[in-house]
């Protein structure tokens, strides 16, 4: 039995805290999408070395080295662990396709797929997603960062009534 | 004083110091619920604003400590890395990410702490954020002047209205304290209305 979620006042401090001391000892905050973007074209380098080399974006991913030394790819892995201690204390981990009680796991996928590759490229335009854009920039109360969150707001409520089946 | 003003991010201390911070990151976001996308999507439907409740506590929370932090000579603002504001990408790319967030059901973040409790739809979101970050690379090179639109020098939104820091801060928290009492009521009248 998944024991309940805790107050969302306290884990909220909680994940503050934690932003707090990533400013205070790594100079930055934190972040989830800058790991994807350097994963990801590790493996399209893998598969197109010469065209992801030749590239002005994806290029100087490659010449920076290895992504396994970038310390947002460190941190994203850490955000696997400690996800994970945290569901399997909790009794939260199980395999599934989280949706809606109508909505069939095809959709669910499709959408899954569809939304993934909006937020990744989203993310690429705003120079972070919520974690670095959002939370970490908005803690240091950069106006970039709260134009990036009112808009990703706006947008998710306006888009939601289109996609109700697959959650409600 | 910290890892990235003496340009350490990269080597091991910084990288051994990310992974911790990032367990303490996934640690919460779990404990927050933020492991289950139909929770993080509740909020869309108006039935469950913990990601509103979370995230502005989180925000103001790191921000009233920095400013603290700060103003008694613990931390330099200064040195501190923050993401430039550029203002009209930021607002196409947070249109572009908000749609992708309420239908994929997840953000880069939170889909971490979904794979890591056996979700599959995260797997398959963070695959889709992996192609929509590579098709960057397809786009930006005829998008040059509109990447650059509305960069800002200043990007502190308390320096560009001309107030100090602090009272920056304190107006989150202001801001956020409404917003808690807002997301509340909204939530005890769509319990009322359409129990279940």
């Amino acid at each position: 039995m998944a024991k309940p979620y805790w107050n969302p006042y306290a884990a909220g401090i909680g994940l503050g805290l934690t932003l707090l001391l990533a400013y205070v000892v790594l100079g930055t905050g934190l972040g989830a999408s800058g790991a994807i973007t350097r994963l990801s074209v590790a493996a399209a380098h893998a598969v197109a070395p010469a065209a992801v080399e030749r590239d002005a974006i994806l290029g100087p991913y490659v010449a920076a080295g290895s992504p396994l030394v970038h310390y947002l790819v460190t941190m994203f892995a850490g955000t696997l662990v400690g996800g994970f201690l945290s569901a399997f204390a909790a009794g939260r981990t199980r395999l599934t396709i989280e949706r809606g009680p109508t909505a069939g796991p095809g959709l669910r996928l499709a959408l899954a797929l569809a939304g993934g590759a909006l937020a990744g490229l989203g993310a690429r335009f705003a120079l972070g997603c919520t974690s670095g854009q959002a939370l970490s920039g908005g803690a240091m109360l950069q106006t970039g960062s709260f134009v990036f969150t009112g808009a990703c707001f706006a947008a998710a409520f306006a888009v939601a009534p289109l996609v109700r089946k697959e959650w409600r | 004083m910290n890892l990235y003003a003496h340009d350490l991010l990269d080597a091991p201390i910084g990288l051994a110091l990310a992974l911790l911070l990032g367990l303490g990151f996934g640690f919460w976001l779990e404990r927050a619920g933020f492991g289950s996308s139909r929770k993080l999507t509740a909020i869309f439907y108006l039935r469950d604003f913990a990601v509103l409740k979370v995230m502005f506590s989180a925000m103001v929370t790191a921000a009233l400590g920095l400013q603290a932090l700060a103003a008694v000579g613990l931390v330099d603002l200064g040195s501190l890395y923050v993401p430039a504001t550029v203002v009209w990408p930021q607002l196409v790319g947070g249109l572009l990410f908000g749609v992708g967030f309420v239908a994929g059901g997840w953000c880069p973040g939170t889909a971490a702490v979904g794979l890591a409790s056996g979700r599959l739809d995260a797997l398959v979101f963070l695959l889709g954020a992996a192609a929509g970050s590579l098709a960057f690379a397809g786009l930006a090179p005829g998008l040059d002047d509109f990447l650059h639109a509305g960069a800002c020098d200043v990007g502190s939104l308390p320096e560009r209205l001309g107030v100090s820091g602090p009272i920056g801060a304190a107006a989150l928290l202001a801001v956020a304290l409404l917003a808690f009492v807002g997301a509340t009521l909204v939530e005890r009248i769509m319990v009322r209305r359409n129990p279940a």
